[in-house]
């Protein structure tokens, strides 16, 4: 089982990461000009708020005693409020995050729903025109920007076509669930522009592959050696894909949840903004960022699950 | 490449390779439109005319008017010279901040770099959008911010890439030779290592490039990069959403000319790539 030793080791290796993660969510809203207890109380605290926040958080002592402090808040669980919905922001984030799951979760996917038949038919007919035809559109396809996207989705299936809802998130879980085909399938659009062209190379080295040779000589038709010992061998690297790109996932849902109007974490996020709501800004950027180190994590666990060749 | 090919006029190598024909023709017809755009713009791009609003598709508005009568085909072609603004210093800064570091964590070694590199994971393990709109949070918005935050976060890419490069460069017998004629360090790191290194980042730039411009224009489209009633493809998109249902053509325009713009960037890097032996 010592192939599986990192997932002890790789929790102690992170401890930097996670340091300077804390020291950065610290710095960014000190860095705010103005009286720290006014910004993160906004301009109508009362001064017995200002003064507990200050007891709090020690906004008397030097900086490196604030950070302290911060940090111990933070173990508590203890975010802070948010200033316009009267809450605190640990128990706002935990009824954000669904929504954002939902949508990471509909992402993917679609993702693979949409790039593994691509990149199959790509490196089974490599150089001929369906080749060139896929590789052009993924090209193509990085370049689309999320939030127009999704907006000519709507335009099409929920304007044109009235299949699907506009916009919103829905109460029961089927209207949740179609709440969630658009912007997931916007996601997973730019998405499959990066994973088709990772399985595809992934496609073309397996069929030039040992294994693949092995098989064929058996006797197995081309079609079984494709599906049984190619793609599954080309979809290891891909987790690790998925999860390289997972902030640049996160990045499209917060785009995506405006387009939407998911109230999500990105949504929220992006009003915390336009509301001067610090402590909310702070607590989401921190829930991303530890969300993005634990799905890297994960993956390298699910990478190794997969490949017993691999050692971590 | 060989030297044969390196022998030959430039407009033979590019004409050899259509990929990358194209991607500059693409990239040249925008700044072309961008330097042209007061000339060729038929209409001010923030005039309103109350008597023109939602106009469809027409001779007179070939990318028809918003809801504010302006025209749609002067706004794309005002946007062009913002949003290839936003795709070139954009991604400058970040290059010139990222190249620095890296060349200095990869030359020295040590615990310069162990600090570096540890920096750099930290600011990985931050969403790249994330992080970039905790930035605009504190400097409020605008393109100004944007920029800035550009340069904070994105500067780590070009960082490891260099390094990478620089590790395998220092031990080569020239850079050896460099430094056994007693040249400072900061010549052969200018000089002699860094010119070598540079290949992968130049092809990255490219890809970075689109990157970037689709961040510039969400960002835009957020409200928190640039500002109405500027004329910039995403905030054209976010203002247009409204009306989706009425007048679809003020969203499309501004769309395309982003992918397009995009696109040519993609093939110019995927060329440059090829023709320089460069794999990402």
């Amino acid at each position: 089982m010592h192939r599986y030793r990192f997932i002890l080791l790789r929790p102690l290796q992170l401890v930097p990461v996670l340091f300077g993660i804390s020291i950065i969510t610290f710095v960014l809203v000190r860095l705010i000009p103005g009286d720290p207890a006014r910004v993160l109380l906004g301009t109508r605290a009362t001064p017995s708020a200002i003064a507990n926040i200050r007891a709090q958080y020690g906004l008397d002592d030097p900086i490196w005693v604030q950070y302290l402090y911060f940090l111990k808040n933070l173990g508590a669980g203890e975010m802070g409020k948010s200033v316009v919905y009267k809450i605190d922001v640990l128990r706002l984030i935990a009824t954000r995050i669904e929504p954002t799951l939902a949508l990471v979760v509909a992402g993917v996917v679609l993702t693979l729903v949409i790039a593994v038949p691509f990149a199959a038919l790509s490196a089974r007919r490599q150089g001929r025109a369906a080749d060139h035809a896929v590789r052009i559109v993924s090209t193509a396809g990085l370049g689309f920007p999320a939030f127009w996207l999704g907006m000519m989705l709507i335009l099409l299936f929920s304007v044109r076509l009235d299949w699907l809802p506009v916009a919103g998130y829905g109460e029961s879980f089927s209207e949740r669930l179609q709440h969630m085909i658009l912007p997931g399938l916007t996601i997973a659009l730019s998405l499959s522009a990066i994973i088709t062209r990772s399985l595809r190379a992934g496609m073309i080295a397996g069929l030039s592959s040992d294994v693949a040779t092995a098989a064929r000589a058996r006797g197995m038709p081309e079609n079984v050696v494709f599906w049984r010992h190619v793609v599954p061998n080309a979809v290891v690297p891909t987790v690790n894909l998925l999860a390289v790109n997972i902030g640049w996932l996160i990045g499209g849902t917060v785009v995506v949840e405006s387009v939407f109007a998911v109230p999500g974490l990105g949504q929220l996020m992006v009003r915390a903004i336009f509301s001067r709501d610090y402590m909310v800004v702070q607590g989401v950027a921190l829930a991303f960022a530890l969300a993005t180190v634990l799905t890297n994590f994960l993956a390298d666990i699910l990478t190794v699950a997969l490949d017993p060749r691999v050692e971590m | 490449m060989s030297l044969l090919s390196l022998s030959l006029p430039l407009r033979a190598r590019i004409g050899r390779r259509p990929m990358l024909a194209m991607g500059l023709a693409i990239l040249g017809g925008f700044v072309a439109l961008a330097l042209l755009a007061p000339l060729i713009a038929p209409f001010d791009p923030i005039l309103q005319d109350a008597g023109a609003k939602l106009l469809p598709p027409s001779w007179d508005h070939p990318f028809g008017t918003d809801n504010f009568g302006r025209d749609v085909f002067s706004r794309v072609l005002w946007g062009t010279r913002i949003d290839l603004q936003i795709a070139v210093l954009g991604v400058v800064f970040p290059f010139l901040i990222g190249t620095g570091v890296g060349t200095v964590a990869g030359f020295f070694g040590g615990w310069v770099d162990a600090v570096l590199m540890r920096v750099i994971d930290v600011v990985l393990a931050f969403p790249f959008l994330v992080l970039m709109l905790s930035i605009i949070a504190i400097l409020g918005p605008g393109l100004a911010s944007f920029y800035i935050a550009m340069a904070l976060v994105g500067w780590v890419s070009y960082a490891r890439l260099i390094r990478a490069q620089i590790l395998v460069l220092k031990s080569q017998d020239f850079a050896v030779a460099a430094a056994s004629l007693g040249f400072s360090r900061l010549r052969i790191m200018f000089r002699h290592l860094l010119p070598n290194a540079l290949a992968g980042s130049l092809v990255f730039v490219m890809s970075d490039a689109v990157l970037v411009l689709l961040n510039g224009a969400s960002i835009s489209y957020l409200g928190l990069g640039v500002q109405p009633p500027v004329a910039e493809w995403g905030v054209m998109v976010a203002e247009a959403q409204g009306f989706i249902s009425q007048a679809w053509w003020i969203t499309l325009f501004p769309g395309l000319a982003i992918v397009t713009l995009a696109f040519g960037f993609s093939l110019t890097g995927d060329a440059l790539a090829d023709l320089m032996g460069v794999h990402e």
